[in-house]
């Protein structure tokens, strides 16, 4: 642990930083503003996906490859996918500022957070915008008589 | 501060539940087969537990965040956060009360029945 870090009590004051936007503040607002927004698209996400129909048994290709089919349900599921990421790495970002004290493992982990949510982010919104429900289909394949009618 | 660590600790869940889950939503791009196979296992009765938690933890996330929004920017929030953090409580206890029966009965329905 290091206590270099900590000012003494009675240093003289020093002036806040002027230049360049407040990166903090900014992140502040985000997690108030996409945290209202995450309850909405969540909530309806597990109402309609675990409570409606059969429950997470109606959970399966055909369900998902429905919803797919609407750009009503693309959307939902793609903001709530960044807005999500963006707000968890971010938290997550807090607490490994909180607890790391060893500055260069700090910045490894916040660097992987961002690495890992940027990569999330860009696979999930690849995948609801290039569904085709025909991709992959095998002639043993549930889904092999739909696609060969088409 | 227990209302904070509870914030932290279902948070962290959240997050990592969030990052295989859009992994295994991502199979829904290479087949059908590979899709059901993986969320087949989400209806196994263990992970039924396990789904209990996580939808605790992103109520109980979703409702204190909500609880710290207004502690922010509405002064009478400010004086009276812990009584809201009880609200915070029974709203949980309302909503998981309203989950947990439902899909428990709808993933142990399915035992010894198959599909």
């Amino acid at each position: 642990m290091s206590t270099a870090a900590i000012a003494d009590p009675r240093a003289p004051r020093t002036a806040p930083r002027r230049k360049g936007p407040n990166l903090e503040k900014w992140g502040w607002i985000y997690m108030r503003a996409s945290g209202v927004l995450l309850v909405i698209l969540i909530f309806g996400h597990l109402f309609v996906n675990l409570m409606l129909g059969e429950g997470i048994h109606g959970l399966d290709f055909a369900f998902v490859a429905g919803k797919f089919a609407s750009p009503f349900w693309q959307w939902w599921d793609v903001l709530m996918l960044w807005l999500a990421l963006i707000h968890g790495a971010n938290g997550m970002r807090t607490i490994v500022n909180d607890y790391v004290t060893h500055d260069g493992t700090r910045r490894i982990l916040v660097w992987a957070l961002w690495l890992s949510a940027g990569f999330l982010i860009l696979l999930g919104t690849l995948v609801v915008f290039t569904f085709d429900p025909c991709q992959g289909v095998i002639e043993s394949g549930v889904m092999w008589e739909t696609c060969q009618a088409q | 501060m227990w209302s904070w660590v509870l914030h932290r600790i279902t948070g962290i869940a959240i997050f990592f539940f969030l990052l295989v889950h859009v992994l295994d939503t991502a199979l829904i791009r290479v087949s059908p087969e590979a899709y059901n196979a993986v969320i087949g296992t989400y209806k196994n009765p263990i992970m039924g537990i396990g789904e209990v938690a996580l939808v605790g933890a992103v109520a109980y996330h979703a409702y204190n965040g909500l609880r710290i929004i207004l502690v922010d920017v509405w002064s009478w929030a400010t004086r009276h956060q812990r009584q809201l953090w009880w609200g915070v409580i029974g709203l949980w206890l309302v909503t998981m009360l309203a989950f947990t029966p439902r899909h428990l009965m709808s993933v142990f329905a399915e035992i010894g029945g198959g599909h």
